[in-house]
């Protein structure tokens, strides 16, 4: 199996250069995106097989002479296959539509196969040297399709702060895994398992996985380039950098905190618990804010990271205090997350995809009514939206329920800093979840309800059937996880297994398809019994009132409130909307200020409100540290104007205080 | 223990350090131009003397090459080029010249400091050799540092060169064309400081070298 992975994995790196070929031909698209979706299947196919199988090894003779290229498909590697293989997969099939509207394909199609061949070996290799590779490659290749626009406006700067924060990652990681390979240079990860790092090796490990996989994955306060990067990609990037990326950096982190280190220490779940929980608050209030729909997309993963991240610190938090099957039950709900995450964020990027490509905007303010124009995007954005809002009877309902019930177990741990941080978590949670839901009214309400806010928004055309098939490919998926949650948890049993040596109950024994996390007198959750119930309650609601008021549907003016003839710029707006949560929580958080400009009676000049937010991430720490770096640069610019006689000085001096150091070094 | 062989390896190799000194003293140029000739010999005697102990009869070479082109050729090259440029015969000095000779002293503690605990299991005469080597060419830098005239930056090159070459002859199985290629190097380096010297005195009449960093906008 591995080696058909392998194959793969290389095929996709002949597809890149096919691509680069045949790119300004017609038939590049269909041969890069129909050979990625074949591939990706596969993958999929091949991680499914994988899961429950034991674990297989190839080393193969390439990369560094002493080390080769390891290669391990273990339980974990093959569950996250199995979502690039998904993710990727859907990605195609939208593209197969979507990259009919590419300007420049030859910018898309030779980097699309080389990212999703980055990210399989990411989570296949078993050395240090061949991940780094890997990660570097997902970078490298997601920074070039960050920049296919690049003419647009922010695009430039995007793709600078991507590949800062992206070097700033690898150089992390490159550092994480030189501490665990220790002085003796054992660089395959499983020299890595048999040396556990204590003490200051093993904090020092930690803090530099967790920043350089965060920093991928979007945790506050490393997560300033996503809102950036992901919306500049084209929408089926876009989908697999938020849907996928941010997963492999959450594998990253996974690898190395639970499996090569080998079981955390009680305050490193204090630190995950706590940036989790920041990051879903913060994330989705940024996304409140924005009323652009693709940035806003990419906020809301920035919650979802922090809600995955909290399920791996409460893993974290019960492994230490030996409570195993409260750390199956979180990292089973982490994993369960993160997959469902993958589905209706990438479902929601499409549908954006969608909107952009019908309507020309990403604008809020500029959309509306869309439902009557793209009847099925809109339906399938509906799925979308009341999955990441957590709304029985999707699925991710099922996973935060997941979480939730980690967080109430509420077991008696030792220390202070997690009896301190579950409660905090459980409200942090539980607030970003309620926020979530605003936010998502939101985008749908504001999107698809009401009267067209433009003209481009009044003439818009449904897609094309391939896009089309790929949103509802993802939303009867995101049905069918949230109605038999079971199948998926006994699926992810195995990698829970593989990292904590222990397992939630099985699940699928039950009859009624029940779902019970630790015992069912205690909580259980039933999705095909709310399905029924929403939707009998619901038929006979409708019934009843087409019965008992009128059979006829009436279409009636809308009510005006008295002002005849209103215009649609007269509706209710994303910003009105957002407007009590940001003046609740904005003017605290991001300094939101509102200021109204109102003419003089008589003037004729209209009336303007304007408001100001500032991200307290930027301004508290980026800001300082540009102004450091460019403070820096100044005074270094000094020195290229010195004499001869002082360069010679210089070497002088720095050859004197190398031999001082060695000396007393001595 | 010690044999006469040592003692007078040694000997040698505290002369070019003593020699180093010397330079840094001068404070006229011919009379610099003489200290280089006799730290050259210096060099080329100690090297003859490596020769002998060491049974390596290359060395031989060496020592004539070095006789040969630093202690007769160069010198008097240079004292020709001083003449025809007609510059001022006084070395200019940034620093005081007593100053300069307490640095010197330190960076010889530096250099004996460094190398002595790092060479323990090398052959007694190599390690003092290095040591001593070290010191020479930490004072050739500082030379080179220290003076404002390009005449005086040549010479305080060239001495650090002639550390080098001394540490190479200390340590055995040094390759000869190391040795030949590192003397013809030496030669093109001072030809070419030599034309860009007279390259320097006839744009800007001096041979200090602020003036190009004047004519360049920076500060002196």
């Amino acid at each position: 199996m591995i080696s058909l992975v392998a194959l793969c994995v290389l095929a996709l790196l002949v597809l890149a250069l096919l691509g680069a070929v045949t790119a300004l031909m017609p038939v590049g698209r269909v041969l890069v995106y129909g050979g990625s979706l074949v591939l990706c299947l596969v993958l999929l196919v091949a991680g499914l097989a994988s899961l429950d199988t034991t674990v297989q090894r190839v080393t193969l003779p390439l990369g560094l002479p002493w080390i080769g290229a390891h290669l391990r498909l273990d339980a974990l590697a093959a569950g996250f296959l199995v979502l690039i293989g998904l993710g990727g997969a859907g990605a195609s099939l939208f593209a197969l539509g979507y990259g009919r509207h590419e300007h420049a394909p030859q910018r898309v199609l030779p980097f699309y196969p080389a990212f999703l061949a980055g990210m399989v070996l990411v989570v296949l290799a078993d050395d240090a040297f061949l991940f780094l590779f890997a990660w570097e490659l997902m970078s490298l290749a997601s920074w070039a399709l960050v920049m296919t626009d690049h003419q647009a406006e922010g695009t430039a700067r995007a793709g600078f702060v991507y590949l800062l924060m992206a070097t700033f990652s690898g150089l992390t990681l490159l550092l994480a895994f030189g501490l665990l390979a220790g002085a003796q240079g054992g660089y395959d990860f499983a020299s890595m398992r048999q040396a556990h790092p204590t003490g200051l090796l093993a904090a020092l490990v930690f803090v530099l996985a967790t920043i350089g996989a965060g920093s991928k994955a979007g945790l506050v306060p490393l997560h300033v380039w996503l809102p950036l990067a992901h919306p500049a990609a084209p929408s089926h990037v876009s989908a697999l950098m938020s849907g996928v990326m941010t997963k492999v950096a959450v594998y990253g982190f996974i690898r190395i905190v639970f499996d090569l280190m080998g079981g955390p220490v009680w305050w490193q779940a204090v630190v995950v618990l706590a940036l989790g929980g920041v990051t879903a608050v913060l994330g989705v209030l940024q996304a409140l804010m924005e009323h652009d729909v693709k940035r806003l997309l990419a906020c809301s993963t920035i919650e979802n990271v922090g809600i995955i991240f909290i399920g791996l610190g409460l893993a974290m938090a019960f492994q230490v205090n030996g409570f195993i099957a409260g750390a199956a039950l979180a990292m089973t709900a982490a994993l369960f997350h993160a997959f469902n995450h993958t589905l209706f964020k990438s479902l929601l990027f499409f549908t954006a995809g969608s909107v952009l490509s019908a309507t020309g905007t990403r604008d809020l303010e500029r959309l509306g009514g869309l439902i009557h124009r793209m009847p099925p995007t809109a339906v399938v954005a509906l799925v979308g939206c009341m999955a990441i809002s957590a709304l029985p009877p999707l699925n991710g309902f099922a996973s935060e329920w997941l979480i939730f019930q980690a967080v109430l177990l509420r077991p008696d741990l030792p220390q202070w800093g997690l009896k301190f941080m579950l409660p905090v978590d459980g409200a942090l949670l539980a607030l970003a979840a309620a926020l979530a839901a605003a936010c998502f009214v939101r985008l749908f309400g504001i999107g698809f309800l009401g009267r067209p806010r433009s003209p481009a928004a009044a003439e818009a055309q449904e897609v094309d059937r391939f896009s089309i098939a790929a949103m509802a490919v993802f939303a009867a998926l995101c049905l069918l996880a949230g109605l038999f949650p079971g199948a998926a948890i006994d699926a992810i049993a195995p990698i829970v297994d593989l990292l904590l040596a222990g397992r939630m109950p099985v699940q699928l024994a039950d009859p009624w398809l029940t779902i019970a996390p630790i015992a069912a007198s205690r909580s259980s959750y039933n999705g095909l019994l709310v399905a029924t119930f929403i939707v009998v309650s619901t038929t006979i609601a409708a019934v009843g009132i087409h019965r008992l008021a009128s059979r006829a549907v009436r279409r009636a003016p809308i009510w005006d409130c008295g002002f005849p003839d209103a215009r649609p710029i007269t509706q209710y707006s994303g910003a009105s909307f957002a407007q009590p949560l940001r003046r609740i929580f904005g003017a605290v958080v991001f300094r939101a200020h509102e200021t109204v400009d109102m003419p003089a009676p008589g003037e004729t000049r209209p009336a303007t409100i304007r408001k100001t937010i500032h991200d307290p991430v930027w301004d508290a720490l980026y800001a300082p540290l540009v102004g450091l770096v460019t403070w820096a640069a100044e005074a270094m610019n000094v020195l290229q104007f010195l004499t001869i006689r002082r360069y010679l000085a210089f070497v002088f001096a720095a050859l004197v205080v190398l031999l001082l150091a060695l000396t007393l070094w001595q | 223990m010690h044999s006469l062989s040592f003692d007078i390896a040694h000997m040698l190799a505290g002369g070019l350090v003593l020699v180093s000194f010397l330079m840094l003293y001068q404070d006229r140029l011919y009379a610099l131009l003489n200290v280089l000739a006799l730290h050259a010999l210096v060099l080329a005697l100690s090297v003859a003397w490596q020769a002998h102990i060491q049974d390596a009869p290359h060395l031989y070479i060496t020592a004539a090459i070095a006789l040969g082109f630093k202690a007769i050729l160069i010198p008097w090259a240079l004292r020709k080029m001083v003449f025809r440029l007609g510059i001022h015969r006084e070395v200019e000095t940034v620093v005081s010249i007593g100053l300069t000779m307490l640095a010197g002293m330190a960076l010889v503690a530096l250099s004996l400091q460094v190398m002595l605990p790092v060479t323990a299991q090398a052959d007694p005469v190599a390690r003092e050799d290095i040591a001593l080597a070290l010191s020479v060419v930490l004072i050739g830098l500082l030379m080179m540092v220290t003076r404002r005239n390009a005449v005086s930056q040549v010479v305080g090159f060239l001495s650090l060169e002639n550390g080098i070459i001394f540490a190479a002859t200390g340590a055995r199985g040094m390759p000869l064309v190391v040795e030949i290629s590192v003397a013809f190097s030496v030669l093109i380096a001072f030809i070419v400081v030599g034309i860009f010297l007279f390259r320097i005195r006839e744009r800007f009449d001096t041979v200090d070298d602020a003036a190009l960093d004047q004519f360049r906008g920076g500060r002196s």
